[in-house]
C-alpha cells in the first residue's frame, strides 16, 4: 500500500521536475529541479531495496555532480535567460517521443521474455550493501578498477580543462571582455 | 500492487524527457542536464529489473554507469569552460564554425 502510494507520487513529482529541468529557460532553476529530481530518484532505489544504490545515488549524484554544476555555473552568467531559438518544437517532441519508445522497446523486450536467469541471486538475510559489496569485489573486480582508473583519468582532464588562466575572472575583468569581443568581431 | 512494467514505463517517460531535451536545447549546458536526465532513467530501469529478477547484475550496472555519469561531468564542464572562455556563449547556434 505505501508502496504504491510513494512510487506514484515519487513518478509525478520525478517528471514534473524533469520537465521543468528540460523547458525551463534559467539555468539556475533547470539546475535545482535537476538535483531535487535525483534525490526522489533515490528513493525509487529505497523502495526497490538497493539501498547501497540509492545512497551513492545521493552521495555522487547531488552531492558531487550538483556540485560541479554549480561551481561551473560560476564561470557562466546564470542569471541571465537563455535564448535559444526552437524550430518546429512539435516535431521535436513527436520524434523524440517516438525513438525513445523504439529505444526502450529494443532493450525492455529481452527483459520480457522467460529467458533470464538471475546470473547472481541476491541472498536473504544477507544486507544489500554487504550482497552488493560481494559481487563487486570477486565478479566485477576488473571493471571496478578500469572505473578507478577512468575517474582519475577524468580528474585530471577536468583540472587541466578548467585550470587554464584560472587567474583571469572572465565576467569582472575588462580586459577579459576586451578579448572575448575582439575573438566575436574576428568572426 | 506496482510491477516491473510500472517502473519500466515510467523509465520510458523519464527517458523520453530527457531525449527530447537533448534534441530541442540549443544550449551545451542544458544538453548536460538533459543528459543526466537520461542516465537517471536508465537506472531506474536496471534498479527495477534488478529488484523484481532478484538478482544483483542490475545495480552493478547501476553503479558503473554513476561511475561513468561522473567522469562526463568532469570533462564535460572543463571542455564547456573553456569553450565559454574562447567564445564568451555556449549556444551551438553561435558556437557552430563549418559553414555548409
Amino acid at each position: 500500500m505505501y508502496e504504491t502510494i510513494a512510487f506514484y507520487l515519487f513518478s509525478a513529482l520525478t517528471i514534473g521536475l524533469f520537465l521543468i529541468t528540460v523547458m525551463s529557460k534559467n539555468v539556475l532553476y533547470a539546475m535545482t529541479s535537476l538535483a531535487a529530481g535525483m534525490v526522489l530518484i533515490s528513493g525509487f532505489f529505497f523502495i526497490l531495496g538497493a539501498d547501497f544504490l540509492g545512497v551513492v545515488q545521493l552521495i555522487v549524484y547531488v552531492g558531487a555532480i550538483m556540485a560541479l554544476y554549480s561551481f561551473a555555473m560560476m564561470f557562466f552568467d546564470a542569471t541571465r535567460d537563455i535564448k535559444e531559438k526552437n524550430t518546429n518544437s512539435g516535431l521535436v517532441f513527436l520524434l523524440g517521443g517516438l525513438s525513445a519508445l523504439v529505444l526502450v522497446m529494443i532493450f525492455a523486450a529481452p527483459i520480457h521474455s522467460d529467458a533470464v536467469q538471475a546470473l547472481y541471486p541476491m541472498h536473504e538475510g544477507v544486507g544489500n550493501a554487504q550482497d552488493v559489496g560481494i559481487v563487486l569485489f570477486t565478479k566485477y573486480l576488473v571493471p571496478f578498477e578500469v572505473a578507478a582508473v577512468m575517474l582519475l583519468v577524468a580528474m585530471i582532464a577536468g583540472i587541466i580543462l578548467a585550470g587554464k588562466k584560472m587567474d583571469q575572472s572572465l565576467t569582472e575583468d575588462a580586459s577579459a571582455d576586451d578579448e572575448i569581443l575582439i575573438q566575436k568581431d574576428a568572426k | 500492487m506496482i510491477g516491473l512494467t510500472h517502473y519500466l514505463v515510467v523509465s520510458a517517460l523519464i527517458f523520453s524527457i530527457g531525449l527530447i531535451g537533448v534534441l530541442r536545447r540549443r544550449n551545451l549546458l542544458m544538453l548536460f542536464f538533459a543528459t543526466e536526465v537520461m542516465l537517471n532513467a536508465v537506472n531506474i530501469a536496471f534498479a527495477a529489473i534488478s529488484h523484481f529478477y532478484n538478482d544483483l547484475t542490475g545495480q552493478m550496472f547501476a553503479f558503473f554507469i554513476i561511475a561513468i555519469a561522473a567522469s562526463e561531468v568532469a570533462v564535460g564542464l572543463g571542455i564547456l569552460i573553456v569553450l565559454y572562455k574562447r567564445y564568451g556563449s555556449l549556444d551551438l547556434d553561435e558556437l557552430e564554425s563549418m559553414k555548409g
